[in-house]
């Protein structure tokens, strides 16, 4: 697919998105609800297809962000998938891993530092932090200083 | 219910010969079969994101340049494009060719460097002393250039912190054809060598469909069939303007991975002789004022695969969300894919395989659940390097004699 | 003198660990294995478990995971011996300082287990192999 089908390609989401951004030729952003980010990561995954990079989690304003990262490689293209957990008391989202074993890692990690449940995860074991590292301590909050 | 027994393994595994390593890997076997894996990793965690948004913009570089010695090149590229895209910089076209020429020599001695562990882990150590005999000119050539054989601090936002004297050009050159001549002989001791070709090929294989699955990078990914490279995708610096070819080889084994990375080394050396030649006049670098909020991506092809940052910046001088995402995150979990039904001598190989940079992702060993040792790194070494020496017996081989190091 | 410490400058035993190093100072150290800088012919060898060892090599800053490792192989390394600490990261945590995971430096996790025990500090970012070495055999005139 050339740019403008991926474009297409991607408008069959459209009813799952709060918003579409192209800032340039082979840079989009998808903004979602959380609710919706399972939806729309498989039919990234699966439907365009594109490729999984990472997953940035964010302690935002007044919400979480998670963005979902993928390469679009026949253009170039980095398509970004912002997922806004809106509930910061209880942060909470469905993992992909389910269909998407490259996203195991990551998930475990944001669980980590920024303490979000991913729902249904296979192995939500901790990742990168020591074994005795406090609980309920999460180093990427904004308000754990140093 | 399962009949067989389950016994775990252990392995406190260095997969660069000297170090002793602290866990990671669970991995269970059925006899001698690997059955499953889980994976731990703390001991490398230096918490890095964190210490990025306590640092100005232009630190940042200083930084992520040690996460990894043998990426060190490849992370603040990624990081600066991410925020001269935020910016709207464009750096002049001089940084672009210095940029391409000092990335692609650090892949030149990286491949260099991951051609000599192969060697070591099936006991050919002679050609681990001779892969890393010849990587030293290269980065003898990255110290006149950038003053240091690693660790470069060559990259700024809004180009190069040096530039590339031209009084250097010829000396480059000719380094360049020595290189070339070395890495040839060495390719052709590997490839056209029968006992490594018994050894390495149908091992550690991940399936293309894996590949996709795992969504890995690089080397891993075009041993696999998958046609990826971010140089030619998403091009950046100056590999749009210059003649070079991507390296795929459809097998998924070692062997594929082995071919790819020699194959690439020569294309690198094609790319720095034109990148020097064409080297176009003018500055390294523009001068930088702030950085707007916003946000942006910034990705690279390093030797071990697609290196990828985020930034997000609020218009302060640091930034409010940095991402680093390095090759060997998703390349290393693709080992679970590619090690799951291989005997034990041969799970070194193949995770040496995925060429993981223990400090990108963390350092790699495998623990028994009870504390118990069935198999540590040397016995694993040593199951290694008896199946090369079974095959050499098979093949009706003279015995080649290589040192037995005992470095590890 | 001791003839422990003598067969020790005579022809050290090193064993090496990474305590969360980003692998430039093991490289390096490798490195003075290889062919260009060959440090055998010195009689240092690199052996493969800290009971065989007269010295450590360690590198890294010291991560919250990595700190009772690092105390546990000192424990297990034959006396006498030295502690080598190789790198900016190692000698004083680096630019890493702040990181909420690190531990460090070295000497400071060390001396937890042992207040006396003998530390040599070879700094850079990496070491160039010929530091390293140099390091090395000036430490043990010394001793």
């Amino acid at each position: 697919m050339n740019q403008s089908e991926l474009n297409n390609k991607l408008a069959q989401i459209k009813d799952k998105l709060i918003a579409f951004e192209q800032p340039a030729a082979n840079r989009i952003y998808l903004l979602c609800e959380s609710e919706n980010a399972f939806v729309v990561n498989r039919f990234l995954f699966e439907q365009v297809p594109a490729r999984f990079v990472i997953a940035t989690g964010i302690d935002s304003d007044n919400c979480f962000e998670i963005i979902y990262h993928y390469s679009y490689d026949q253009t170039g293209c980095v398509i970004n998938l912002k997922a806004f957990i809106r509930d910061r008391d209880n942060p909470s989202i469905e993992s992909i891993t389910p269909f998407l074993p490259a996203a195991e890692w990551i998930e475990r990690e944001i669980h980590d530092v920024l303490g979000i449940d991913f729902r249904n995860h296979p192995n939500l074991k901790r990742l990168i932090l020591a074994d005795d590292w406090p609980e309920g301590v999460y180093p990427l909050r904004k308000e754990v200083k140093k | 219910m399962n009949k067989s027994i389950k016994k775990p393994v252990l392995a406190v595994g260095p997969f660069h010969p000297l170090q002793e390593e602290m866990e990671f890997f669970q991995l269970t076997v059925d006899g001698e079969i690997v059955t499953d894996i889980d994976v731990r990793i703390s001991y490398n965690h230096r918490g890095i994101e964190k210490i990025s948004e306590s640092l100005q913009f232009d630190q940042v570089p200083f930084l992520v340049s040690r996460i990894c010695g043998i990426c060190s090149a490849s992370h603040p590229l990624a990081y600066v494009q991410a925020v001269e895209d935020i910016a709207g910089i464009k750096p002049p076209e001089r940084a672009l060719y210095v940029r391409t020429i000092i990335n692609e020599l650090e892949r030149i001695h990286s491949h260099l460097l991951w051609v000599g562990l192969g060697g070591h882990f099936i006991g050919y150590d002679t050609v681990f002393m001779w892969a890393w005999k010849y990587r030293e000119p290269v980065l003898d050539l990255l110290e006149e250039i950038t003053g240091n054989r690693n660790n470069y601090g060559n990259v700024k936002v809004g180009g190069c912190r040096e530039d590339v004297p031209n009084e250097l050009v010829p000396k480059i050159l000719k380094e360049l054809d020595q290189i070339e001549k070395k890495t040839d002989m060495l390719t052709k001791a590997v490839l056209d060598d029968p006992v490594l070709h018994a050894r390495l090929k149908g091992v550690g294989v991940l399936s293309k469909e894996d590949a996709v699955k795992y969504a890995v990078t690089g080397p891993t990914a075009r041993g696999s069939g998958l046609d990826i490279d971010v140089r030619r995708d998403d091009p950046y610096a100056a590999y749009a303007d210059l003649d070079w070819n991507v390296i795929v080889q459809p097998a998924g084994d070692v062997f594929a991975k082995a071919v790819v990375r020699l194959l690439e080394t020569f294309e690198s050396i094609k790319i720095v002789r034109q990148a020097i030649t064409k080297l176009p006049n003018g500055p390294v670098a523009v001068e930088v004022k702030e950085i707007p909020p916003g946000e942006a991506v910034g990705h690279v092809e390093a030797p071990r695969g697609e290196t990828f940052h985020y930034v997000r910046s609020d218009g302060g001088n640091r930034p409010v969300r940095h991402k680093i995402r390095a090759p060997s995150y998703v390349n290393v979990p693709s080992f679970k894919a590619s090690c799951i039904g291989q005997h034990i001598a041969d799970v070194t190989l193949t995770l040496a395989a995925v060429d993981p940079c223990y400090s990108c992702t963390e350092r790699l060993a495998v623990i028994d659940r009870h504390d118990k040792i069935t198999h540590d790194y040397q016995a694993l070494l040593k199951l290694s390097r008896e199946k090369t020496a079974l095959i050499k017996k098979e093949l009706g081989l003279p015995g080649i004699k290589t040192e037995d190091l005992q470095i590890g | 003198m001791d003839w422990k410490i003598w067969s020790l400058k005579k022809s050290p035993w090193v064993f090496h660990v990474n305590v969360g190093a980003c692998n430039n100072c093991d490289i390096e150290i490798v490195n003075c294995l290889t062919p260009k800088f060959d440090v055998e012919r010195f009689g240092i060898k690199l052996v493969g478990s800290p009971r065989h060892a007269d010295a450590l090599l360690v590198t890294g800053v010291g991560t919250r995971q990595a700190v009772k490792r690092l105390q546990e192989v000192y424990r297990q390394t034959a006396r006498p011996c030295v502690v080598f600490v190789i790198g900016a990261c190692a000698c004083g945590t680096g630019i890493f300082h702040e990181g909420y995971h690190v531990e460090g430096p070295v000497d400071k996790i060390i001396k937890e287990v042992d207040p006396n025990a003998i530390i040599a500090y070879v700094p850079g970012c990496p070491p160039k192999p010929e530091a390293i070495i140099s390091g090395v055999v000036k430490a043990l005139a010394v001793l």
